[in-house]
């Protein structure tokens, strides 16, 4: 279990072996209502091979019922890519991603204190089987760890903590632990971003990212005091952050950064060939409770997300997720304007997330712009992975609004023409 | 016209490709007017700018969001708290309605502009407007040469350009165009006396009534200008038509404007066209009996009227002096009665005179603001006397007043700037005309065309600037026009050879002499477009809300008002009070959307005053009035540490003051010693302990270990204390915005339930605290 960051890892090594007689296909994977709540992603691979050449082969992961769980666990299914014959084993990997599972306590802190929290778990691995033997590694950004849960055997090393190994576990066995340590990650959490990828067949790709950031560690009381904050920076204020940084596509430009009440001038756009990185600092740096808001917003060429496919439909393929790095957002809604007069929208996203379509008016527009929506909750940076929407478009499209434009000129050309050839007084 | 005075088909192409090249060129002035003004975008960002502009982005705003009803019913309380203020019936709503239909407009055509794009170009727009209307007026002054040539000025004169450049959305952006559009009307009117213009002119005065306050000027300008017609016997049905339909209708009109209201018929700023109103009828009546009767008949009658109607006019001035007298500012607002006397509101009205634009300005400020201008307006002056019309009558009075005015009040150079272009580009057309005249005739085996050629040649190897060129291509057309003029005007001289012999002997200059006054006429302007370059890029494009300064290792930004601004938006209850000098309010609730106590619309003085007394009393008296006034945080603006001088340590002799004209404890002199203004050592104990003072430097000395005060070039008088009322919550990057939170009250003891009682929640009791304090 990794607690460096405000994202908790969780990296499962099973090694699953088949008592049953019949051959099993899928193993279930058990979260406690608590986790379930804050689980973004589940993944999991298969792993064959020595140490030097493992391959990993990632698997199909659902969510599943079962009936027997106890206090309503949920569960997720593993679909194994052979099944299991009684007797074998196999070895799966799987990795799942907590937020908001850190608790800070003290909730509030001053200035000049760092910040700690708690983190709960059960030092046994919950499971719908009997467990054999397990392990808990848990990892700590620091050293300070103020106190931790003993459940024997159980012993800390700089910035390990191991529980384990425990022998012959019933299924659903819990034990509960919690971990108090000190974690001055900025804790910095989008309450809501919208993406808004406006694709213009002229060329251009425009995005705009609103964002409403919060920083969602132990909440600052009392004065914030400017004098400290500069003169003593390793000292004080050591769990508040007053950089992010924004990993955007290559060949990005025409770069912008403001909030609503206008430009804000801290920021810094660094280009290569393969990517580009923005670094930008929020109008005043964000201490544990204080917000922001803002938005991002850049120009990308059109050849590089828009593909043809081979039939005869075009197609997006841009990167889910959140740019930010080390950021969890908790509601993410993006929009894919797809230009005027394109036709049956449809998005392939490789997870479960809600969909549906709006109609957005834009410069000029007649009938208006197909909008692709698509929200998920809870998005970390693993959801970072490429999406693709498919519609299909007529160029002729294209040529519609400048059509319009010079058509309007000329009727004003021809009004003002005959309104100076026509006499229109009453007296003869 | 011009075609049947020389039906010659030459002449004809010749003046229809006149008229096409006048268009061109007042085309290129109107983009010349709006791209002059985004040196403000270029240089910082699309953004409002300074104080005002912030309040009327906001209404527009709520305009936009909520519809034309909502906004005249608006009761805003997010201000003036815990009073409130009716924005609907005390804004003047021009400049809030032209950009929400600019807006609309837009958005119909689905072109998705924000709101605050729109507010940031609506000056711009209409100051290329303004010039356009400069050019219709000029027209019908002294003809199309003089409008080219003031309209080119207009667009860009530093005055104006202070007043509209992006960014800068207010009140005046929109008004300027209305005013002048009203007199090209008014003069319309009067050159030809159709009732259509008539009405238009009531219209376009209406649209300025709306716009702002500056319309008294109209209405002041004009009937003194059909006085003096009257007077000078140039009465005509003309006056009459352009005269009384505007009187009648204009007030009408203006009634409707919520702000207005009844003050278009109560006020003394009106009643000078009631006046004249009346007298232009007793002209009428005259001319009328005088038509009618007999000269014998006519003279009994006149005595008859004269003894009669001065017993009537008697009485009435009686009634009307009385009505007047009867109200305590004699019906004049406190900002008229300070044009009348310059000296007014220093003596009576301190939070008038606390504005710096309220102030009289400096000899430097006029040749800032209008340049060469002021050494073209006499001379523009003697070619409106020569010869004399109506029209040319009227701008020579609009120059005599708005110069006054804007000698009184620096804000007023805003109407200087008009009229001063008008007069320089009438100058400056006919010097052109008398030189360029004076070449021609001298140069009889050249043609026409050719000379044109030479000249233009000659003013290019001068001044190769792009923007010089409109000034010179519109001397050709100008040339051209102003001689048909000309020839309008003396249509009755028969033949028009002889009309030319007879100019030819008239004014003809040395040649020698003409060329060099037209080179140097040329350089006078290349000299003027430089300087207004000049002031707009580099004096007057400042947003004032982001400073810039220029050091060895570049470009730095301080953008401080908008990070404690942003700071308080998202991190403070939406419903709590943040007091500050008024100064701050629009843009407290513009930017950070909390409610304020004061703001810069000074509508209540008490109110201020006590945010003055506040800030200049001890920390306890002070917390315990900003705690009547259910104030969570206090916000002040400090420039010590970066040296930005307009911060409320320099402005705290205003709070003092203003204070003082209220709650009678708080005294001027306890804040000075001997006399001079200071905050180093030698500071009055008052002064050291006061809330400004200690709000401003707390643990300022950490910064540099000296308290070293960049602005007032000191070390400050008291570097170690503590705050026990209220306790700082954020400070911004610079330090120029320093926010604190005051503390919540302490629980209450039995042996100082006494004195919290008094704390009761109403401005009126720190009033009564303040005489019961008071020792005398």
């Amino acid at each position: 279990i990794d607690l460096t960051s405000h994202i908790i890892k969780v990296y499962l090594t099973l090694k699953v072996e088949n008592l049953g007689t019949s051959p099993a296909s899928e193993v279930h994977l058990a979260f406690s209502p608590a986790e379930a709540e804050h689980l973004a992603i589940v993944k999991a691979a298969a792993t064959s091979g020595k140490r030097k050449k493992k391959t990993y082969i990632p698997l199909d992961v659902k969510s599943a019922e079962l009936p027997d769980g106890p206090n309503g666990t949920k569960f997720f299914t593993v679909t194994l890519l052979t099944p299991l014959n009684k007797g074998e084993t196999a070895t799966l990997e799987v990795l799942y991603i907590l937020t908001h599972s850190l608790e800070p306590f003290p909730v509030e802190i001053t200035q000049s204190e760092s910040q700690l929290v708690y983190f709960r778990d059960s030092a046994i691995l919950l499971s719908p089987y009997h467990v054999k033997e397990q392990t808990t590694f848990i990892k700590t950004p620091s050293t300070r760890v103020e106190s931790f849960t003993v459940v024997d055997p159980a012993k800390r090393a700089g910035t390990e903590l191991k529980y384990g190994p425990y022998e012959d576990q019933p299924p659903y066995s819990y034990s509960p632990v919690l971990v108090h340590f000190e974690n001055n990650n900025p804790f910095a959490v989008v309450e809501e971003l919208e993406r808004e990828i406006e694709i213009s067949h002229w060329g251009n790709v425009q995005v705009t990212e609103r964002y409403r950031l919060v920083h969602a560690g132990a909440r600052h009381k009392g004065a914030f005091s400017r004098v400290e904050y500069q003169t003593r920076p390793d000292a004080t204020g050591v769990s508040s952050f007053k950089h992010l940084l924004a990993k955007l596509p290559p060949r990005v430009h025409s770069v912008y950064y403001r909030d609503e009440i206008g430009n804000v001038s801290t920021s810094n756009l660094r280009t290569d060939y393969r990517k580009s990185e923005l670094e930008f600092q929020p109008r005043y740096p964000l201490f544990g409770g204080w917000k922001s808001t803002f938005v991002i917003g850049y120009g990308l060429p059109l050849q590089d997300f828009l593909f043809e496919s081979p039939d005869g439909r075009r197609y997006l393929n841009f990167t889910f997720g959140c740019p930010l790095t080390q950021t969890v957002v908790d509601k993410l809604i993006l929009k894919v304007v797809l230009p005027e007069g394109s036709k049956d929208p449809t998005a392939v996203i490789p997870f479960q997330v809600d969909q549906h379509l709006e109609i957005k008016y834009s410069y000029l527009d007649v009938i208006g712009r197909t909008v692709v929506v698509l929200e998920k909750s809870n998005v970390v940076p693993e959801h970072n992975v490429p999406f693709q929407v498919y519609y299909t478009f007529n160029p002729i499209f294209m040529l519609a609004e400048p059509l319009m434009l010079s058509i309007a000129i000329f009727l004003f050309f021809v009004a003002s023409v005959s309104y100076l050839h026509a006499d229109l007084s009453i007296r003869k | 016209m011009a075609a049947s005075d020389a039906p010659n088909g030459d002449v004809l192409i010749r003046n229809a490709f006149g008229s096409v090249l006048a268009f061109l060129i007042l085309l290129l002035i109107g983009v010349l007017a709006f791209s002059i003004r985004l040196f403000s975008v270029i240089k910082y960002e699309s953004v409002i700018h300074e104080f005002d502009p912030y309040f009327n982005y906001r209404v527009t705003q709520f305009l936009t969001k909520n519809g034309i009803y909502d906004f005249w019913n608006w009761f805003d309380d997010r201000t003036w708290y815990p009073l409130g203020r009716v924005i609907g019936g005390t804004v003047y709503p021009g400049l809030t309605l032209t950009a929400g239909t600019l807006y609309w407009f837009l958005h119909s055509l689905n072109i998705p502009l924000s709101v605050e794009t729109v507010c940031v170009f609506t000056a711009p727009i209409f100051s290329a407007f303004a010039s356009w209307a400069t050019f219709l007026l000029t027209k019908e002054v002294k003809g199309v040469g003089a409008g080219l040539t003031a309209a080119a000025l207009l667009a860009m004169v530093p005055s104006y350009i202070s007043r509209s450049v992006a960014g800068s959305y207010d009140n005046e952006a929109v008004a300027i165009f209305a005013l002048i559009f009203t007199f090209y009307l008014y003069i319309k009117t009067l050159n030809t006396g159709s009732l259509f213009y008539a009405t238009l002119n009531s219209l376009s005065y209406f649209y300025m009534v709306c716009s702002w306050g500056g319309y008294t000027f109209i209405i002041n300008l004009i009937p003194m200008h059909v006085l003096l017609c009257i007077v000078t016997g140039r009465y005509s049905s003309r006056l009459y038509i352009a005269y009384a339909p505007l009187v009648v209708l204009g007030t009408l009109l203006a009634a409707l404007v919520p702000v207005v209201g009844f003050n278009a018929v109560m006020t003394s700023e009106h009643f000078a066209s009631f006046l004249v109103f009346i007298i232009i009828h007793v002209v009428a009546l005259v001319y009328y009996i005088k038509g009618i009767l007999s000269p014998k008949m006519f003279k009994v009658a006149l005595a008859l009227v004269v003894s009669i109607g001065l017993a009537v006019c008697c009485a009435m001035v009686a009634v009307i002096i009385a009505l007047v007298a009867s109200s305590p500012t004699k019906g004049w607002s406190g900002r008229s009665l300070s044009l009348l006397d310059p000296t007014y509101a220093s003596k009576y009205i301190p939070i008038i005179a606390s504005v710096s634009e309220h102030q009289p300005p400096t000899w430097p400020s006029y040749f800032m603001d209008i340049n060469v201008l002021a050494f073209l307006i006499p001379a523009g002056i003697i070619a409106c006397f020569s010869p004399l019309s109506d029209a040319s009558l009227f701008a020579v009075l609009y120059i005599v007043l708005s110069v006054y005015f804007s000698g009184v009040m620096v804000r007023l150079m805003l109407v200087l700037a008009p009229a001063a272009c008008i007069l320089s580009g009438i100058a400056l057309s006919q010097a052109f005309d008398v030189f360029t005249r004076s070449i021609k005739f001298q140069l009889p085996s050249l043609s026409d065309h050719s000379h044109i050629d030479a000249r233009d040649a000659s003013s290019e190897n001068i001044v190769p600037d792009d923007t010089i060129k409109t000034d010179k291509s519109e001397d050709t057309p100008k040339e051209r026009m102003t001689k048909r003029s000309k020839k309008k005007e003396k249509e009755p001289v028969e033949k028009p050879p002889t009309k030319f012999q007879i100019k030819k002997r008239l004014s003809v200059l040395p040649f020698e002499a003409s060329i060099i006054a037209v080179i140097l006429l040329v350089l006078l302007v290349a000299f003027y477009v430089v300087h207004c370059v000049w002031a707009a890029a580099e004096a007057y494009s400042a947003p004032s809300i982001v400073l810039t300064s220029h050091s060895n290792d570049g470009l730095h930004v301080f953008d401080d008002f908008r990070e404690a601004y942003a700071w308080l938006s998202h991190n403070t209850d939406v419903d709590d009070k943040v007091a500050s000098w008024w100064d701050y309010g629009y843009q407290t609730t513009a930017m950070a959307n909390r409610t304020v106590i004061v703001d810069n619309n000074t509508w209540n003085n008490t109110h201020i005053a006590t945010v003055g007394t506040a800030m200049s009393s001890p920390e306890k008296a002070a917390w315990e009035i900003f705690h009547s006034l259910d104030v969570k945080y206090v916000l002040v603006v400090f420039g010590g540490l970066v040296g930005y001088p307009s911060d409320d340590i320099n402005k705290f002799l205003w709070m003092v003051r203003i204070g003082g004209g209220v709650f009678p404890h708080i005294k001027e002199p306890d804040y000075l010693r001997d006399g001079q203004y200071r905050i180093d050592s030698m500071a009055t104990p008052t002064m050291l302990n006061c809330l400004m003072y200690k709000l401003s430097y707390y643990r300022f000395v950490e910064t540099d270990g000296k308290a070293f005060d960049r602005v007032r070039r000191t070390e400050i008088g008291k570097k170690y204390f503590k705050l026990t009322h209220f306790e700082e919550v954020f400070t911004t990057h610079h330090w120029m915005v320093r926010i604190y939170k005051l503390k919540p009250p302490k629980n209450r003891i039995r042996g100082k339930n006494k004195k919290s009682k008094s704390k009761t929640s109403s401005t009126t009791t720190s009033k009564r605290k303040g005489t019961r304090r008071n020792p005398f």
